[in-house]
């Protein structure tokens, strides 16, 4: 009993070791590229940064904040995140809650599911999809961003099943009292849900901050480059490592790597900010959302 | 009279949708009308009505495609070796996470594996060409310090997939553990209570009741992950790659992009992306249905 108990310990203290050091495995390479960052160009260049910034210097971020590609595709981004979550919010509300009808009280209601659930097993592919944009107008425009993307399947899946899972009573008595379907969703059923919309809200906002690849095929001007895209411009085709391939902007300036690490830094910050505080929703929800009864 | 009642109760129902459905049509049924592209010597002026049809040349040209077999496999080889890796890796640390009970440090530990799942492969591809390089990287200063030779893990086709299914698995098991994590507390405690009595040991428990309670949600994620067996992770490749891997890690995706929209072979870019969709199609409806009959699973 005695054994047992001490290769228990040895196992307990262990595993917090092995976890620990796995946790600080997902921490270290941005903590090398946020030293990176805030060390003189010549430390950097010279690889003798580990960890730990070394003759500390600003220049990296003073020369990107100033730089107005970075400013405008911020902006560029700022209301693709604004104007894109709105949409995918109002819209998911608007589906999940007639799908999430029974098909007594919604006749169409599987009809109109297997019309949303089936373009996850089966889409039209990039080109065919790019030529539809270009033909809508969008190209250019921030809408291409937004509205081709504007239904988020998974997201009215989430949020019909959570709204299943809501007691029938308090709506049918909001019905007896001469409420309607619109005034049972705003009323009743967005109050009640707000740990699963948090989650989507999560993922619908992290999704437009990162979004780089349909700006990178839907706009023609790095000018109008959400911040992602621009990002991947700067910090991965411009990289001299990668300088060969799909270079399709012509002539790139080598960029420095400080300045690479802190465009880096910069594009991820937002996420490590927000990330903390909606934590707590985003386990509840995907649990909720992924495994049901 | 009773009908028109029910039309009128409903009528704010179809209201609702309008909005929704509209787009999808357009920006998800419309695209599929263009798979006629495939069928096409598509040419964007002349238009989807004025192109000429060549039945399957474009499905010929691909299959005849030297690089295109190549391709195929490099794709199913990632796809699939990122699922196993996928699974495992969260299966074992969120039984390790399990034996933790300072809920403090375990909650700090999740906080940290979860990260990384929410950053771009912009910004971690960004991280990884930088921390891989062979000349200033970390891990190559790291590997000298140790006697070994640099290695320019994202120039070498030896070298390649092996960096993109690891750098998926270090990206991803975090989030998945989400869901293990949740099984495994799930399980009834009198069953734990009763091993207790009966004598049996920690490592007993665990293979005897933990992992056990878990067999039905691995079972299910394994077979809804059959229908991503084509999908090798367009974002991470597109990223990470270069030419001179283009042999190892070349995947359909990334070919149908630069056949696609860098050299304008709108026809022949769908062909391939159509062969994968159909398979895909294939691949995910059976898993939907083994889901079905093996866990019960609806997704709706």
């Amino acid at each position: 009993m005695h054994h047992a108990s001490f290769s228990r310990k040895i196992f307990v203290i262990g595993n917090y070791v092995f976890l620990v050091l796995v946790s600080l495995l997902c921490l270290l390479p941005l903590v090398q590229v946020l030293a990176i960052s805030f060390s003189s160009s010549p430390a950097a260049s010279a690889g003798l940064v580990k960890l730990i910034p070394v003759d500390f210097s600003l220049d990296s971020y003073t020369y990107i904040l100033q730089k107005q590609e970075f400013i405008n595709s911020f902006s560029i981004t700022l209301q693709r995140v604004v104007l894109g979550y709105s949409l995918n919010i109002v819209l998911a509300l608007l589906c999940a809650y007639p799908l999430s009808k029974e098909v007594k009280e919604f006749r169409l209601r599987t009809y109109y599911a297997w019309f949303f659930v089936f373009t996850i097993l089966f889409g039209g592919g990039l080109i065919p999809t790019y030529v539809v944009v270009s033909e809508t107008g969008l190209l250019d425009t921030i809408w291409a961003l937004i509205i081709p993307g504007a239904v988020g399947v998974f997201n009215v899946i989430l949020l019909l099943n959570f709204f299943r899972g809501l007691p029938k009573e308090i709506e049918e008595s909001a019905f007896m009292d001469g409420a309607g379907h619109w005034t049972v969703l705003t009323r009743m059923y967005v109050p009640m849900s707000m740990p699963v919309l948090a989650t989507i809200s999560l993922f619908t906002l992290v999704g437009h901050w990162n979004a780089w690849f349909d700006g990178l095929i839907y706009m023609n001007f790095p000018e109008k480059y959400p911040l992602s895209t621009y990002l991947q411009l700067m910090v991965i085709n411009s990289n001299p490592m990668k300088m060969d391939i799909n270079n399709l902007n012509g002539a790139l300036e080598i960029s420095e790597r400080t300045t690479r690490a802190a465009q880096i830094f910069l594009g991820a910050l937002p996420i490590l900010i927000v990330y903390p505080f909606l934590q707590k929703y985003f386990v509840k929800g995907i649990v909720l959302g992924s495994v049901k009864g | 009279m009773r009908n028109s009642a029910k039309l009128k109760r409903e009528f704010p129902l179809h209201l609702m949708l309008i909005p929704g459905v509209i787009i999808v049509f357009i920006y998800s049924y419309l695209p599929m009308a263009g798979i006629a592209f495939a069928f096409q010597k598509f040419i964007p002026v002349q238009g989807l009505f004025g192109s000429k049809w060549v039945g399957f040349d474009n499905f010929r040209y691909v299959f005849q495609m030297p690089d295109f077999w190549q391709v195929l496999w490099n794709t199913f080889y990632i796809a699939t070796m990122k699922i196993i890796a996928g699974q495992i890796v969260p299966i074992i640390i969120a039984l390790l996470l399990n034996e933790m009970k300072r809920a403090f440090v375990k909650r700090g530990v999740q906080t940290l594996i979860y990260l990384p799942h929410f950053l771009s492969w912009v910004i971690l591809g960004a991280i990884l060409v930088d921390i891989l390089s062979p000349s200033e990287g970390i891990v190559n200063q790291i590997l000298q310090a140790f006697g070994f030779d640099p290695v320019f893990f994202l120039g070498s086709n030896q070298w390649f997939p092996a960096v993109i299914i690891i750098s998926d698995v270090w990206k991803e098991f975090g989030f998945s553990t989400i869901v293990y994590l949740a099984a495994i507390t799930s399980i009834n405690p009198s069953l734990y209570e009763a091993a207790i009595v009966d004598g049996a040991g920690h490592t007993r428990q665990v293979w005897h009741i933990t992992l056990p309670g878990m067999v039905p949600i691995i079972i299910l994620l394994a077979t809804l992950s059959l229908g991503s067996v084509l999908n090798a992770g367009f974002d991470q490749v597109f990223n990470l790659y270069s030419p001179s891997v283009y042999q190892s890690g070349d995947i359909l995706d990334t070919l149908i992009y630069r056949i696609g929209l860098i050299d304008a072979q709108f026809g022949v870019a769908t062909a391939i992306g159509l062969f994968k969709s159909v398979v895909s199609l294939v691949l995910i409806s059976i898993s939907y249905i083994l889901a079905y009959r093996v866990a019960n699973y609806r997704i709706f």
